[in-house]
């Protein structure tokens, strides 16, 4: 009877899931186009990815975005999560207004809208205009074209905020009280109290916000129309990997490269969950 | 709004000597509230500013976008809105129903197949549950570009691209392993004498489901239907790999197509397409809210 139930997840955890993850590792070992049946290379696939100065790139762009926008995402969330979390009235309006652009951020719609705003002629410059300072075009220069991006990555800080904000209403207020009665301040609670009960909410919204930074595509394909550029300063991975894979049809390349960016975030994870015995408190 | 700590702020001023020292303390925190508010609306509004400018642009004319960062329309034009629909090779509406097909069939497809791995997870004993549970939440994490270039070679043998299968099918074989885990998490929470009442009165495990989880379990199942909504509503990935013919374009590779012939002179009704590609986001937003943020917080999805 179990089976019956578990039917559905079963042929699609084989067939969708398990058999092309087994059958991703094997075309990263072989050449192959579609139109003829895949030729074995061995490591030659994953030998060429050291002298692929494209990838090289695409890795930096991708780390330079994770790294820069994962840690102001957070604490831009947090920092509003606490603020908000003292009892404000209206919290449920805040609330929603900062999360929306969480909901909408990965659509396409925004990343034109994105497009336009730190275009030449865009809505920031216009606003840099009216004080007197003449802008650039961001999306244009290969120095600021990788910022926007993390901008947008930031702007959607609502949703690990909703999470804090969460994490913040398990506190019990009674350790407030008892810190109080101890004659702590505020910034004392804020690092004593609030900060370690809060470290499993952190490290969560980290861990999350780590593997779902370095997959990021649709921003970054139509904010530079699919190329990646200007000069391949916003080639993310995926889409470095969509390029060899859809765009020149190097199926085998591009199942190496989706394998490397697999171990690379489970390394990231892993060392996330490993490091996280120094600094995650879970309560005793 | 649980804590509330206003009372307790008052509170601190109660040995602290005169009626005078107090209202001034009272008139301090209100201040200060005050402030706060202040901030928290100024933020906030600076966020939304890119957002409220798009609105307001759509209905300017396009040469006028470049040169106007406010927020009010000298006038309200709805020639973007017109120009914009009808600047594909198709109405817009062809793609939004397009995209409102494959919606519908996901959101479908992941209640059935979702709730039912999920009941079998949480209620059933069968061999083998622990190892297939923790395979579940290892797939819950897993990049989709690692099973992309398989997949599409699956889909391509079976004759699907160009089809909606390729989007439709996974989503009733319970590949969103996020929504399991959540409709576990949830039926895990319902009392186990529900079910054994009703087994004593001779019901079997599909009328159990059917009957008495599924409708218990209407806060989890909303929560998955809005998630699959939105996601697949913006999901763009997937619908660039499989979907090649303009004809069955959905809402994002249409914008995509608008986007790159277009350019840059088309400000005005790209704008409006994109501000009716965001319209049923925003309209689940406002609807579902409870749900989203109650999701949020369970399992972190954005």
């Amino acid at each position: 009877m179990a089976y019956l139930f578990l039917a559905p997840w079963f042929i699609g955890m084989v067939v969708i899931t398990i058999g092309p993850i087994l059958a991703s590792l094997y075309l990263s070992f072989t050449e192959y186009s579609l139109l003829q049946p895949p030729e074995w290379l061995g490591l030659e696939n994953y030998r060429r990815m050291l002298d692929d100065e494209r990838l090289h790139t695409a890795l930096r762009v991708t780390f330079t975005y994770v790294f820069v926008s994962v840690p102001m995402q957070l604490a831009l969330a947090l920092a509003l999560a606490f603020f908000l979390d003292r009892g404000v009235r209206g919290l449920a309006i805040y609330r929603s207004i900062y999360y929306l652009p969480s909901l909408l951020g990965g659509s396409v719609a925004i990343a034109i809208l994105w497009r336009q705003i730190f275009g030449t002629e865009g809505l920031i410059n216009q606003l840099l205009g009216a004080v007197g300072i003449e802008g650039e075009g961001w999306v244009s220069h290969p120095d600021h074209a990788l910022s926007t991006l993390i901008v947008l990555n930031v702007w959607t800080f609502g949703a690990p905020m909703v999470i804090f904000l969460a994490g913040l209403r398990q506190i019990p207020t009674m350790y407030y009280e008892a810190a109080e009665v101890d004659g702590a301040g505020g910034f004392t609670k804020f690092w004593r109290i609030t900060i370690p009960l809060l470290t499993p909410i952190i490290f969560f919204n980290l861990v999350l916000q780590i593997i779902g930074s370095f997959q990021t595509f649709t921003q970054a394909f139509i904010v530079s129309g699919g190329t990646g550029g200007p000069a391949d300063s916003t080639l993310f991975y995926t889409l470095y990997t969509y390029q060899r894979g859809f765009g020149s049809f190097e199926m085998g390349y591009a199942s190496a490269l989706a394998w490397v960016l697999l171990v690379i975030i489970a390394i990231f994870t892993a060392v996330n969950f490993l490091a996280a015995k120094r600094w995650v408190h879970y309560g005793d | 709004m649980a804590t509330d700590l206003g009372p307790s702020i008052g509170g601190a001023g109660i040995d602290g000597g005169s009626d005078d020292a107090l209202r001034r303390r009272r008139r301090d925190s209100r201040k200060r509230r005050l402030l706060k508010h202040v901030a928290l609306i100024v933020f906030g509004f600076a966020m939304l500013y890119p957002l409220l400018w798009m609105v307001s642009s759509s209905f300017k004319p396009s040469d006028v976008i470049f040169r106007d960062p406010s927020l009010i329309p000298s006038e309200f034009d709805f020639s973007n809105y017109t120009e914009g629909w009808t600047a594909l090779a198709r109405p817009f509406h062809h793609y939004l129903i397009n995209s409102a097909i494959i919606v519908g069939f996901s959101v479908v497809g992941n209640l059935l197949s979702c709730a039912m791995a999920a009941y079998a997870f949480a209620r059933l004993q069968f061999r083998g549950r622990r190892l297939f549970f923790a395979a579940m939440l290892g797939t819950i994490m897993l990049p989709i570009h690692v099973v992309i270039v398989p997949q599409y070679i699956l889909f391509s043998e079976l004759d699907w691209i160009n089809t909606y299968y390729p989007l439709i099918v996974p989503k009733f074989l319970a590949t969103d392993a996020f929504f399991i885990f959540l409709m576990v998490q949830f039926i895990r929470g319902l009392p186990r004498e529900l079910d054994d009442a009703a087994r004593i009165d001779g019901c079997g495990h599909l009328r159990i489901f059917w009957r008495i989880i599924m409708p218990l379990c209407l806060p989890a199942l909303a929560t998955t239907a809005i998630f699959t909504f939105i996601s697949v509503w913006n999901d763009f990935y997937s619908q660039l790999i499989f979907v090649t013919d303009p004809d069955l374009y959905t809402v994002p590779v249409a914008l995509r197509t608008f986007v790159d012939s277009q350019g840059e002179s088309a400000w005005g009704p790209l704008f409006a397409m994109s501000l009716v590609a965001l319209g049923p986001i925003f309209g689940f937003f406002l609807a579902g809210q409870r749900y989203l943020m109650r999701g949020i917080a369970t399992t972190g999805i954005k």
